[in-house]
């Protein structure tokens, strides 16, 4: 359905000669099955992501944006999912790897930022041990150079104190402290992949910007790829050169930043920037919400899944609702790389934005 | 954390104190209900062969006569610094803890007892450590394997350990390995060696009502850890766990049983607890001479000194167990000793 | 404030503490100050903000407001009388005026019970009898949510996150309140569904004439729906002000902080922005900085913040401002009130 399109990668070739990004997803699909279904959490997901770039994940609950970041990790394989696609992390193919090989690249080669501290690390161990445990099940070193290790990490990321912090519980930190005593603890074996899944939503809005600074600070660091997923358009903008807008379980939009910010064409796309009330902009008298809700993942809606909602599924002569729409290549693109998944002609759907869209965001 | 220990021990003793009071009231004032009279009383301590004036002398001297609050003050004192019965004919001094004269042997209550005590210890933490592991072994798996051949066959095992009275798994096994002789592993009911004399002998005269006794609780324990495991396993941090990479065997058991552990001690606790006021079933089952088949005992032969010295010694045995309870949550939980 | 109608509510120097007890005999060591001293009114049909960051006080604010909690000192009126105190039996006639809407909507709507059981319920607590009974009185109030009033035999379930958080505005509606005291009402629902809810509220207040208190984290979505907004510190309110005074010129350091932490979805604008950090969590509510709470994360802070603790002043019409050094501030009205103060 989606073999052709190959975001952010070069001309198709042959894939087995092809060289692989450093991620690579292509068509990864992660269902499962239930008593009431088939769920289709990700269905024909391809991008690519190399090292020192970071790409923001965006969509609502159920987009299937952090069943994606727990399949690029392998946390599915115990049976009860069913995935198929190829899932390429430095020349190694990860979906057809064995469960314990991909348990020894994960925390190691690739490590993962998870939303909520508290309830993500465990309340009855101290946060040294927790990092020293992340570090020795991939580095042969006695329990004290771990400790050392871990009270350098606890001080990179910014926490007072960390010889003494390190013997504290998770609960006796405060919520930005936890989430850095969470960085850290994915940040010690040196991955070259990170995840975040929103990494700041439970966090307060100083706060926030603080992590979102520190992970800025971070990534250039090591020169990691970083994936952030988040609903967070805002969070998003802050951090991505690349962002890939995910609803139903599929990819509908991507493109670098400024693509998806300064010209988005899928219908989605404008409704998340319209939803939204903005501080950077004139405050404007009503917001311009998406109608309806998000897709259940068990009934997709046929074609497009994003028809019931949209606004524009009558100018596509029916083809919405009957057929799902190719990624393919955006008439902004400049380097080929946006792309969008949309049945409306690209002429009219710049139109759109430009005539429509745009001037109802900014208006005052 | 010092003054959460003593305020649960001020409590433990204060626990003691209302209970001692309850069972005192209950026993003192039920006979009183049922139409004794002081002197029908004292008659069971001086003797049917005894005069009336001797029984009604008999009565004011132990007090029967005196308001209930003064004889609980006085057994009460019993209990912490001993007391001297005179009934007439002569003072017997009986030491503390003294809670009084069995009715029918005339002997103290609580040398008895302590002897007995030893037996129900013997039997309580046998099975206690067989059912924990075996129950919470079960459980895991059970857990982990969920909806597979083993966890339908244990759960239904379970279900029949909870639903099995003890005196038909203890009469069957029994006549399986005790009498029944292709099988016949262990000694006949009723053969109990203490540990210091021979620990071989000891273990071969347990091991049936352990076994017996264990699968009971082992169910329970396994449908509890198995709902605790299920729930923990779903929490946030164990996906951070696998995230780090680490082996399912230590995110199974480092971090999940860890994190399942609470409920479990509970119970443990207060199972163990109450066992140590004795099995009654399994003991009389397996004919052990233990504080279990003492309380039946002394409830057929309606001997009210010893059942209150079994009901206050289970008390005892029960508060201990919960203030250990309370502080081994301390241990399991970090959380809990910021409070 | 100097508006001449009454104001529908009013708080003066109202204080919430909660008390902490240590020790075998439980004595009081210390307390929780969750609102220190705030006053503000809210007038007939406007929109009145709460913002802050977690343990500001705002949501014990809301809670003070309903009366779900008895304040430690300080006045509360409605409609010109003091609740301050009163009983939960004569506040019972007061909860038709004054309704509150939750957070979450799945945990604050009971699952075992319909749509037409939860809506219709204040009617049967508060024996109000309608015209058409209450099955009407009810469809109706859906209808006015955007729901569905077939759907009155449904349960919450069987409705999606936004649908549900509509269930719960509808609640509130029931009896035709005045005020409505919305704690987070679109924090737990995905964005799109948010501008929805947004869009539903406001469209609320001008049909029915509603007076709003929205307590919420984000300040987006604060400044699209309020007339005026209170900005929370450690159980204090540091800035006051109608809503475009108080986005477009900030006058405590701390709302500016706040202002400049939100990140903005404008990638051109992330690299030449100009940002202020602050660092560091908000400190304990149990053991507050003295004087300006503020002083431990302020960049402007002196000596007179540590030992002073500013007024909350009024330095532009309706713009008021508990700050030594406050920005944006007109020429001479700094002087009128930290200059007379500073110790020597």
């Amino acid at each position: 359905m989606t073999g052709s399109a190959r975001p952010a990668g070069g001309a198709p070739v042959p894939s087995d000669e092809r060289r692989h990004g450093f991620l690579e997803l292509r068509d990864l699909r992660i269902h499962f099955p239930t008593d009431d279904g088939l769920v289709r959490s990700v269905d024909g997901l391809s991008f690519t992501l190399e090292r020192g770039r970071t790409l923001g994940i965006v969509g609502e609950s159920g987009s299937g944006k952090s069943v994606t970041s727990l399949g690029i990790l392998g946390l599915h394989k115990d049976g009860r999912a069913r995935i198929s696609g190829e899932i390429w992390l430095d020349g190694e193919e990860l979906v057809s790897a064995s469960a314990e090989h991909v348990r020894t690249l994960r925390g190691k080669k690739m490590a993962m930022i998870f939303q909520d501290p508290l309830s993500a690390m465990h309340p009855y161990y101290t946060v040294g041990a927790q990092i020293i445990e992340a570090y020795r099940i991939h580095h042969q070193v006695s329990k004290a150079v771990a400790r050392k290790h871990a009270v350098d990490l606890l001080g990179r990321v910014g926490i007072p104190q960390p010889d003494r912090r390190v013997d504290s519980y998770p609960h006796e930190f405060s919520g930005g402290m936890r989430q850095r005593a969470m960085i850290a603890m994915a940040l010690s074996c040196d991955p070259e992949l990170l995840i975040a899944d929103e990494p700041t939503t439970a966090l307060d809005v100083t706060v926030q910007a603080q992590i979102l600074d520190l992970m800025r600070d971070l990534q250039q660091e090591f020169d990691s790829a970083l994936i952030v997923i988040t609903h967070d358009l805002g969070v998003v903008a802050e951090l991505s050169d690349d962002i890939l807008v995910m609803y139903g379980g599929k990819c509908v939009e991507y493109g670098t930043a400024e693509d998806i910010f300064d010209r988005p064409e899928h219908p989605y796309t404008w409704g998340l920037l319209g939803s939204m009330p903005r501080l950077d902009r004139e405050r404007t008298e009503r917001l311009l919400p998406i109608k309806g809700s998000p897709p259940s993942l068990i009934n997709v809606p046929s074609g497009c899944a994003f028809h019931p909602r949209c606004g524009y599924e009558p100018r596509t002569g029916g083809l919405g609702s009957t057929e799902v729409p190719e990624l393919a290549a955006a008439d902004g693109g400049h380097d080929g790389g946006h792309l969008v998944r949309c049945h409306l002609p690209r002429e009219e759907r710049r139109a759109i934005w430009e005539n429509e869209i745009k001037p109802t965001l900014e208006s005052a | 954390m010092v003054t959460y220990i003593i305020r649960r021990l001020i409590w433990g003793v204060v626990m003691l104190a209302i209970v001692s009071m309850i069972t005192f009231a209950i026993f003192f004032l039920v006979p009183r209900l049922a139409g004794a009279t002081s002197e029908s009383l004292a008659s069971r301590y001086v003797g049917r062969t005894a005069t009336a004036e001797q029984v009604t002398l008999a009565a004011e001297k132990l007090g029967f006569n005196d308001p209930l609050i003064v004889q609980y003050g006085r057994f009460a004192k019993g209990i912490v610094a001993g007391a001297d019965y005179d009934y007439g004919p002569g003072v017997e001094r009986c030491p503390a803890p003294c809670l009084g004269y069995s009715f029918l042997t005339r002997l103290p209550v609580w040398p008895d007892l302590l002897n007995r005590i030893p037996v129900t210890m013997s039997l309580a933490a046998g099975a206690a450590i067989i059912w924990l592991l075996s129950g919470v072994g079960t459980g895991v798996i059970s857990a982990l394997r969920r909806g597979s051949f083993f966890d339908r066959a244990a759960m239904s095992v379970a279900l029949a350990g909870v639903s099995l009275p003890i005196f038909f798994t203890g009469i069957v096994s029994l006549v399986l390995f005790s009498y029944g002789r292709p099988l016949a592993i262990t000694a006949p009911g009723g053969s109990y060696t203490p540990i210091n004399e021979n620990p071989a002998m000891w273990a071969y005269s347990l091991i049936l009502p352990w076994i017996t006794l264990a699968f009971l609780y082992a169910a329970g324990y396994a449908r509890l850890t198995r709902s605790g495991m299920l729930e923990t396993m779903n929490e946030d941090y164990i996906r951070t766990a696998r995230a780090k990479g680490l082996p399912e065997r230590v995110v199974v058991v480092k971090h999940g049983l860890r994190g399942a552990l609470t409920p479990i001690v509970t119970i443990f606790g207060l199972d163990v607890g109450l066992l140590m006021g004795g099995a009654v079933l399994t003991e009389s089952t397996f004919s052990l001479p233990g504080l279990g088949k003492y309380s039946i005992d002394a409830i057929v032969n309606q001997d009210l000194p010893k059942v209150m010295g079994v009901v206050l010694v289970t008390a005892f045995f029960v508060v201990l167990a919960n203030l250990l309870v309370d502080l081994l949550y301390a241990v399991v939980d970090p959380r809990v000793r910021l409070s | 404030m100097s508006e001449s109608p009454e104001p529908l509510l009013s708080l003066t120097d109202v204080r919430k503490h909660f008390p902490i007890t240590k020790g075998l005999i439980k004595r009081q060591v210390g307390a929780v100050k969750a609102v220190d001293g705030i006053s503000f009114d809210v007038r007939r049909g406007e929109t009145l903000g709460l913002v802050g960051e977690s343990g500001c006080g705002k949501t014990t604010t809301g809670r003070l407001i309903t009366r779900l909690i008895e304040p430690t000192d300080g006045r509360i009126m409605f409609e010109g009388r003091d609740i301050t105190h009163m009983s939960q039996g004569d506040l019972r006639p007061l909860r038709r005026d004054m309704q509150m809407i939750f957070q979450d909507p799945y945990s604050s709507l009971n699952p075992r019970h319909t749509v037409g059981a939860i809506v219709g319920a204040p009617f049967r607590i508060q024996g109000v009898r309608t015209e058409h009974g209450t099955k009407k009185a009810v469809q109706e109030i859906l209808e006015l949510v955007g729901l569905n009033p077939e759907h009155y035999n449904r349960y919450p379930h069987e409705f999606s996150g936004g649908q549900r958080q509509r269930i719960g505005i509808a609640r509130t509606l029931a009896l035709k309140p005045k005020l409505i005291i919305a704690d987070e009402p679109v924090s737990a629902l995905d964005v799109s569904i948010q501008a929805q809810v947004v869009n539903l509220l406001e469209d609320l207040q001008n049909e029915l004439d509603l007076t709003y208190v929205v307590i919420a984290h984000d300040l987006s979505v604060v400044r699209h729906i309020s007339d005026r907004v209170a900005v929370m510190y450690l159980g204090k309110i540091v800035e006051i002000a109608d809503r475009k005074d108080l986005y477009e010129s900030p006058m405590h350091p701390y709302t500016t902080a706040l202002l400049s932490a939100v990140p903005i979805p404008d990638v051109r604008r992330r690299a030449g922005r100009e940002r202020i950090r602050l660092l560091g969590d908000v400190p304990s509510p149990i053991n507050p900085p003295p004087a300006c709470r503020f002083h431990t994360r302020c960049w402007k802070a002196q000596e007179v913040c540590r030992t002073v603790e500013p007024p909350l002043a009024e330095l532009a019409t309706g713009h008021r401002v508990a700050c030594h050094f406050p920005e944006n501030a007109p020429a001479g009205a700094v002087q009128d009130t930290s200059g007379t103060e500073v110790p020597a």
